[in-house]
């Protein structure tokens, strides 16, 4: 079910907006890696790679991926479960800076929200399998259990109308009809 | 070691059942099992790491490392897997095997899924054949597993099963809103619709409580411990019976044989290391059709230099699992309640019949989705990422239903496992390789199946579906891994016998889903059930005391 149509315009006007967005949440709330307490990044690696997870869920009247502790998961996986991915994060970050300091002449934390569209869009055509592992991780923290890092306080649960805490321990129907609807 | 009656390796499906029939009968029975027994208290509710959802590993075995497989492409090239990726085929490796963590759905098969052959003729490069046992010898011991494992459901709304004797044990779950959509929609088709048999209680049953319809279901072990798998049924039972000891975090190196080409033992590596000696008077392997074959492969000798059951290159072939395929639905209003265990409504309408096609499979709205789930099932033209892709999260979460299905995979000889010749385990054991792929005539039936299952979306008032149908580049085998010991009469076609005896060793059986011959269009899992009740009842009348008889 990998529908990997490129986004046609409409979805590209709504792809700036988030940005807009997610570039202003960025400004005034949001403080990833601010302890600098990294297991595994640096903080430069960290900057990057905030910027490049927060188009990837910028945020709107949810959390963007950084705000809900995206780079929480995947520092924490980085030294256990995703080890062996050590060495693509480092130089997939390595590379992804590069480019935005050769397109822009600047880093992607200190470029305009137009521009960090740009340079993700970028980065998912030349840097795709990169992109395709960070897309992935960013989602699994976004949507996972909030137990591994991300997802803080069930946020995404709580935007997809999931019950949180859920309901447990009692069935939601009449348990005593059974059988047909 | 102290010698015992019998080995049985592997605590699954299949192993737990033969070794409760074993030791209640009385006889001494060592059950071996590589992994270790989790209980209730580790379902642990981790969306990233169950037995379904691997991206941070399995939760019930096996383990990341030292326990790779490889995998063959159709260009030949070949690739390890690991245990928590797809083309690993996993099942599972803990005491209960897959019925720790699985859905719990308990069909029999029909009565045409036991002579595939004799009903549809086999396709022109397909090993499509008989079961050498038929739908009604198999019925007595449908309805032991039903009853002893415990399935709830309701057969009364179709027509589309084999004949039975008894109603199940347990009523259906209370339908959720799936059900209520689907149902009626269903039924302006023309179609059966009816309630999934589950083993799984409905109501208190065998000492445990109801399904408390929670989300962390399939893929999970059971919180309260209402889902009926071998570990929490016939299990404690065989130890009750003070005859059967389970060995956990062993692992069954080899079965050994003596001079006269009968097994005599295994060898094995036990929960410290140690490579030990168990003997006994017959051995049953129970290991899920992929480390089943492994097993017999990897017990090589001077009598059986190509390994045990082996004699006519039969071990490994025929691979089959299910070729799942089905579609989505997305609707302009909620339709999912995230309600456990979702999956709830099913039709066995296309099953058999349809003229061109050589069977079908049954078709089910999904399990319970977890929100890691969604991220890329989302309608065609969703951005993959951005705003967009949250903002469809949002939309679509609880405005989709998923209808699919195991359709029947035709199987081949060439579809097979064999041990690989370079690539080891952590024990230096040749590891599983996976070759070939099921017929192409599978993928022409999975495609019909994914537009059924988009007609019946729409009738329900879908207003855009998109078709999950797919060629996959191997045998789907997966959880529903069966067919790799194949029963039949001829043993030049075959690895075991009707009562699933290796045709040149018969002391030694193979009893789990190894022996299908064909794999259905359900879930295997109460057919494994049903045929370790019926191969421990050949067995116990064969068994004299001290011995088998020959």
């Amino acid at each position: 079910m990998d529908s990997s149509d490129k986004p046609g315009p409409p979805t590209r006007r709504q792809f700036v907006a988030a940005s807009v967005l997610g570039g202003a949440a960025l400004a005034v709330g949001c403080k990833p890696g601010a302890q600098g307490n990294w297991d595994f990044f640096n903080e430069e690696q960290a900057r990057t790679l905030t910027v490049l997870c927060d188009q990837i869920i910028p945020a709107d009247d949810f959390p963007s991926a950084s705000q809900a502790g995206v780079l929480t998961y995947i520092d924490r996986q980085l030294v256990r479960f995703y080890q062996p991915h050590r060495d693509a994060y480092r130089d997939g970050l390595q590379a992804a800076l590069e480019q935005s300091r050769k397109r822009f002449g600047q880093d992607p934390a200190a470029l305009s929200p137009s521009q960090q569209l740009d340079w993700v869009t970028g980065l998912e055509s030349s840097d795709r399998e990169f992109f395709e592992m960070v897309r992935q991780h960013t989602f699994e923290g976004y949507y996972g259990s909030p137990r591994h890092g991300g997802n803080q306080d069930a946020v995404s649960w709580k935007m997809l109308g999931l019950s949180e805490p859920p309901n447990l321990g009692r069935s939601q129907y009449d348990l005593t009809k059974g059988g047909r609807s | 070691m102290k010698r015992v009656n019998a080995i049985v390796v592997g605590a699954g499906a299949a192993g737990g059942i033969v070794a409760k029939q074993l030791a209640t009968a009385g006889l001494s029975v060592v059950l071996m099992e590589r992994g270790k027994w989790f209980s209730s208290a580790d379902c642990r509710k981790d969306d990233l790491r169950n037995q379904r959802t691997t991206v941070l590993g399995n939760a019930f075995g096996p383990e990341q490392q030292g326990n790779p497989r490889v995998w063959v492409d159709p260009r030949g090239e070949s690739h390890i897997a690991l245990p928590n990726e797809g083309s690993y085929q996993n099942n599972a490796a803990c005491v209960g095997g897959g019925t720790l963590s699985y859905g719990a759905q308990a069909w029999r098969y029909m009565p045409q899924d036991f002579r595939m052959r004799s009903t549809y003729g086999a396709p022109p490069g397909s090993s499509l054949e008989d079961w050498p046992i038929s739908y009604d010898e198999l019925e007595p011991f449908y309805e032991q597993a039903e009853y002893e494992i415990g399935v709830s459901g309701d057969y009364s709304g179709t027509p589309f099963h084999g004949p039975r004797k008894r109603e199940l044990p347990m009523p259906p779950l209370p339908a959720n809103r799936e059900f209520g959509i689907l149902e009626p929609a269903a039924r302006r088709l023309g179609l059966h619709p009816y309630h999934i048999p589950m083993a799984r209680n409905s109501m208190p049953y065998n000492g445990r409580g109801p399904c408390m319809r929670c989300r962390w279901c399939v893929g999970f072990a059971c919180e309260v411990d209402a889902k009926n798998g071998s570990q929490n049924t016939v299990i404690p039972i065989a130890l009750n019976t003070g005859n059967c000891e389970l060995r956990t975090e062993c692992f069954v190196k080899e079965i050994l044989t003596d001079d006269r080409g009968r097994a005599r033992g295994v060898s094995y590596f036990d929960a410290s290391g140690r490579l030990q000696e168990q003997p006994a008077d017959f051995v049953v392997v129970s290991a899920c059709a992929i480390e089943s074959a492994r097993l017999l492969l990897n017990s090589k000798s001077r009598l059986f230099p190509n390994g045990l059951g082996n004699r006519y290159d039969q071990v490994g072939r025929h691979l089959q699992g299910h070729h799942y395929t089905g579609a989505v639905g997305f609707f302009d209003f909620e339709t999912y309640d995230d309600v456990g265990p979702g999956a709830s409504i099913a039709i066995s309408d296309y099953n058999h019949g349809t003229p061109g096609l050589c069977g079908g499979g049954m078709l089910a709205n999904e399990f319970i989705r977890l929100p890691i789930h969604m991220v890329d099932r989302l309608p065609e033209h969703t951005p993959r990422w951005g705003l967009g892709h949250k903002q469809a999260m949002r939309r679509w979460h609880k405005q989709s239903i998923v209808i699919m299905g195991p359709t029947q995979q035709i199987p081949t000889a060439a579809g097979r496992v064999t041990v690989d010749p370079s690539v080891k385990d952590k024990w230096g054991l040749p590891v599983a390789r996976f070759e070939g792929n099921c017929h192409p005539h599978t993928y022409d039936i999975g495609a019909m199946q994914a537009k059924r299952a988009e007609a019946w979306l729409k009738e329900a008032g879908a207003f855009s579906t998109s078709l999950m149908a797919y060629k996959s580049e191997m045998v789907s085998a997966g959880q529903h891994q069966a067919g790799t010991c194949r029963m039949g009469n001829d043993p030049h076609g075959s690895v075991v016998n009707k009562h699933c005896q290796i045709h040149d060793v018969d002391n030694l059986f193979v009893i789990d889903g190894s022996v299908h011959v064909t794999n259905g269009g359900f879930n295997p899992v109460l057919t494994i059930m049903a045929v370790a009740y019926y191969a421990s009842n050949s067995l116990l009348s064969n068994w004299k005391g001290t011995g088998l008889r020959s």
